[in-house]
């Protein structure tokens, strides 16, 4: 799920206002589009990349191995579903609210295909100095520059600002992991931590979680098989506790998905967890 | 989005196939009254999507019309969570033999639906789900898959439901159905009644519809229980914004959630409360006018932290959109900006020059200076 030069990426929904806006900015930085996709526009160029009828053809037309959504959440179920069909092997679902029970139905069919689904409602992948796919101020210099750590992310704007400050500081990313604000998604912190851990250019790891759900309680765990650091920030701890979902909703989660809970689990891995995000910095240079 | 009981029994569970207790919505103890007299001895029970109404004193039984009216008059206006109640269904008793549970839901740690049962339902279930986990029988379904009662009553197996068994698989079956078809996010049935007949029935349904969902489902999003909203964050939710109204003095302008929960966490770190929470992340980017004359409209505002950072968000778009405001609404307060990421040299440059207003570098040092400008 780090995202390289070499990846064959394929942009779905390249032809809409978004669409081109970042494809222009995925291109200028590096990112190799092979292809867009539009059912009525095939044989057109965009953005002077060639597009094709449907993902299944762009696929073997170009060998992409890769593709992007810029898809609205009313068509996103059958966008995807068609792309794991098409064996895509990372595909990075950007669209928000898409309905849960099409979320669960296409990480359901990447789970059957061996497909790699990022997000959704996620910013993107940024490797930085290389390319990006996604949504993500790449491009900024004062936001991203290459380096030794790595940096997972559920929100796209706290993921900037903490690349910011990591920039601001002189450590440069080896990759950014936006894993997506959905509290449904195909891949998690854990996932995302074990990447970086495998990662040779990473040398310390950022994890920037929010309160909900149980993902940074899991990442905690691994990050306790780890020998390269790990530092942390959890939003929400200043939020209003969110909605109950029945009595079936403590069953099934308990008191885990807490601020608090987060934070004991990964101070327990031996996590650094900064207060602030300008603290960040500080706990990373004490977590090496 | 919420659903009372009334609204989901006869729009999900009863179209499922899954029986209900004969009742009827009633606005009034008048109506309450004669609504016994319709049905014989009924249960009195308060209308509103929250939680713990039988322990608010919210559910009470009623025998003859006259004490109907009497226990309607008192349940009516109470306060109920956040809620008043106004609406009252007013149900026939039936004789319980047992309390069962049924629900299903989005399991978002399995990614999965969930479907769960007990023998042992009732206003404890909570307790009992943490003292004696295995009374809770958990079954995760495959989305693309079809299951049947048969398949459920493997579920079952084991439990000592006796004759009730093949009615109660029938039961998560079809609460299963109207999960999918109703695109519920949790549909319970808590207690689901084993009656001293024989037949199994739902005596409560809290039903939960998936807000990503709504467009699909409009024939129902239209009886969806009143939220509880001040007048602020209905304003919000009419344009298509998440805006909370909190105790606090420092108001929140920032782009995504994240980001937005960051800065009401970094508010509280340096002693101050924010006074909102406000969400203007995806598309409603371009919302900030909107959004800025939310926030100023809150009473309890002293300073105003704007905290943009960019990355689908332009803060070149989300800028420009609060100055015009800003030179509109003319406010008065302190306002203090950090400005990074995507558009951000014009952003800066639009705020210095529209408003003579020189924006933070650190978000902790414009947030710091806000809390300081609250007191």
């Amino acid at each position: 799920m780090i995202l390289r030069k070499s990846n064959k990426v394929i942009v779905l929904g390249i032809t809409g206002r978004q669409g081109t806006f970042w494809t222009e900015k995925m291109l200028a930085y590096g990112t190799q589009i092979v292809a867009g996709v539009h059912p009525k526009r095939a044989g057109e160029r965009h953005c002077d990349v060639p597009i094709f009828g449907s993902t299944a053809e762009a696929v073997r037309e170009t060998g992409a191995d890769s593709a992007v959504m810029f898809i609205p959440p009313v068509s996103a179920r059958e966008a995807a579903l068609s792309a794991i069909e098409a064996g895509i092997e990372v595909l990075v679902v950007l669209t928000e609210h898409i309905p849960a029970q099409d979320v669960m139905a296409l990480l359901a069919a990447a789970v059957r295909r061996g497909t790699r689904i990022i997000g959704p409602n996620t910013a993107g992948l940024v490797t930085p100095g290389e390319c990006f796919a996604g949504i993500m101020p790449a491009f900024v210099p004062s936001v991203f520059k290459p380096g030794p750590v790595g940096v997972i992310s559920r929100s796209g704007s706290l993921g900037t600002l903490v690349c910011l400050k990591l920039t601001q500081a002189g450590l440069g990313q080896s990759a950014f992991i936006g894993i997506g604000g959905d509290p449904m998604l195909g891949t998690t912190t854990r996932d995302a931590l074990a990447a970086l851990d495998r990662d040779p250019r990473t040398e310390a790891s950022v994890i920037i979680g929010e309160i909900g759900g149980t993902m940074e309680e899991e990442a905690a765990a691994y990050a306790k098989t780890m020998r390269k650091p790990v530092a942390a920030f959890i939003a929400g701890a200043a939020s209003p506790p969110g909605k109950k979902m029945g009595h079936a909703g403590a069953i099934v989660t308990g008191t885990r998905g807490s601020y608090g809970s987060k934070r004991k689990a990964l101070e327990a891995a031996g996590v650094i967890v900064a207060d602030t995000p300008a603290e960040i910095v500080q706990a990373l240079q004490q977590a090496r | 989005m919420n659903f009372e009981e009334h609204a989901g029994k006869s729009l999900v569970l009863a179209p499922a196939g899954i029986t209900v207790p004969r009742g009827q919505l009633c606005r009034t103890a008048n109506e309450a009254a004669q609504a016994v007299r319709a049905i014989g001895p009924a249960v009195i029970k308060a209308q509103v999507a929250a939680g713990k109404r039988g322990k608010a004193g919210g559910i009470k039984p009623a025998n003859t019309p006259e004490e109907a009216e009497r226990v309607a008059a008192a349940i009516l206006g109470m306060r109920i969570g956040d809620y008043k109640v106004e609406r009252l269904l007013v149900e026939e008793q039936g004789k319980i033999a047992r309390e069962l549970y049924a629900a299903v839901l989005n399991d978002v740690e399995a990614r999965k639906p969930l479907v769960l049962f007990s023998t042992q339902g009732g206003m404890d279930i909570e307790e009992v789900a943490a003292q004696s986990p295995d009374a809770i029988r958990r079954q995760h379904v495959d989305l693309d898959a079809k299951p049947t009662a048969a398949g459920f009553e493997e579920m079952l197996a084991g439990l000592d439901l006796g004759d009730v068994q093949a009615s109660v698989a029938s039961v998560l079956s079809r609460l299963y159905g109207a999960y999918r078809e109703r695109d519920a996010e949790l549909i319970e049935i808590n207690p689901l009644a084993q009656l001293a007949d024989g037949g199994v029935v739902a005596l409560d349904c809290k039903f939960v519809l998936d807000d990503a969902a709504a467009y699909r489902q409009e024939e129902i999003v239209k009886l969806a229980a009143p939220a509880a909203m001040t007048e602020l964050e209905r304003r919000a939710a009419q344009n298509g914004l998440k805006f909370i109204q909190l105790e606090g003095n420092v108001g929140v302008l920032a782009n995504g959630a994240g980001l937005t929960m960051t800065t009401m966490d970094v508010i509280r770190h340096f002693g101050g409360k924010p006074a909102n929470f406000l969400e203007i992340g995806g598309e409603a980017y371009t919302k900030s006018a909107v959004a800025l004359d939310l926030v100023l409209s809150n009473p309890g505002v002293k300073s105003l932290v704007i905290n943009f950072c960019g990355a689908f968000a332009r803060t070149d778009v989300m800028a420009d959109g609060v100055v015009k405001a800003w030179q509109e609404i003319k406010p008065t307060l302190p306002v203090f900006f950090s400005i990074h990421g995507t558009g951000e040299e014009e952003a800066v440059a639009l705020v210095r020059s529209r408003l003579a207003i020189e924006p933070y570098d650190l978000m902790e040092d414009a947030i710091a200076a806000a809390v300081r400008a609250a007191q």
